[in-house]
């Protein structure tokens, strides 16, 4: 849930370095310019949501699905971005179909060793934790940005 | 050498999204009518910030001022909005600054004005003191 306003902002850094490599090389672009990129694309999600809940709302389902996301995106005239979204989604499912292959072959290399469980278990929260201290890292460029 | 190749997509491919999804599920659980989200509706919508983001940079770009100076500023943003349909829903979150500025600046002009007048009165107060 979001509790502080600065919940529904999107961090500086990785904004920045979206718009670096969208842009030619060397290009300047404000502070003031990338606030306002950052702040357009809070708008955005807001925007793509409300639309793609419509969608969701038309088919009388309560969560929203990929269908509702492209849906949407043809709605807001941001057709251009389907494509590339499909494409995504795809690498998406083999990703996930290959992390459900990885761990199914865990389970299978658990069955040859019976005391090998523990240890998996505790690599896999190990995982976890490195995830979000990636975040938290995000973050904290993000507040150096700030400073600067 | 088949293994090499793997390992370089593996090693050398960013991840999917690089926007951070738990942020982007905030942002779209913060409107009310919203119950929930799949997992798939979440990483296209991040996916599609990440493409909005570069669209809208390099729309801004292309169609800016600064381009002999080879530099994105807020105006070539905030022209963005006003002028192209797309982008006109940041309308309101992209207010043209120039406006605003011209705005201040007939203000100025317009107290400068003013003020020349009151000078001249409080002169001529002035000089009515003197008198006295």
């Amino acid at each position: 849930m979001a509790e502080r306003p600065e919940d529904l902002n999107l961090p500086n850094a990785v904004i920045t370095r979206i718009i670096k490599e969208a842009l030619p090389d060397g290009v300047n672009i404000s502070k003031e310019a990338r606030s306002a990129i950052s702040r357009a694309a809070s708008v955005f999600v807001l925007y793509a949501t409300s639309c793609a809940n419509n969608f969701a709302m038309k088919g009388k389902r309560k969560t929203l699905n990929a269908s509702d996301v492209l849906s949407a995106m043809e709605e807001m005239e941001f057709q251009r971005f389907v494509t590339p979204l499909k494409e995504a989604l795809e690498a998406y499912r083999r990703e996930q179909k290959g992390k459900k292959e990885a761990s199914e072959q865990k389970k299978k290399d658990k069955d040859k060793k019976t005391d090998s469980e523990e240890q998996d278990k505790s690599r896999d929260e190990d995982n976890d934790e490195d995830e979000e201290r990636l975040e938290e890292e995000e973050q904290n460029e993000e507040e150096e940005e700030v400073d600067n | 050498m088949a293994e090499v190749v793997v390992g370089k997509e593996k090693g050398g491919e960013q991840r999917l999204v690089s926007l951070p999804l738990s942020r982007i599920r905030v942002i779209m659980k913060s409107s009310p009518e919203v119950s929930s989200i799949n997992q798939e509706a979440l990483v296209l919508t991040a996916k599609a910030t990440e493409f909005f983001v570069q669209y809208l940079a390099t729309y801004s770009y292309k169609h800016g001022s600064g381009k002999e100076k080879r530099a994105l500023t807020y105006s070539d943003l905030s022209n963005t909005a006003e002028e192209s349909e797309t982008f006109h829903f940041l309308s309101d979150i992209l207010p043209k600054k120039i406006l605003a500025s011209k705005y201040l600046k007939m203000l100025k002009e317009e107290k400068r004005e003013d003020e020349e007048e009151g000078e001249n009165g409080s002169d001529e107060g002035d000089n009515d003191e003197a008198e006295s």
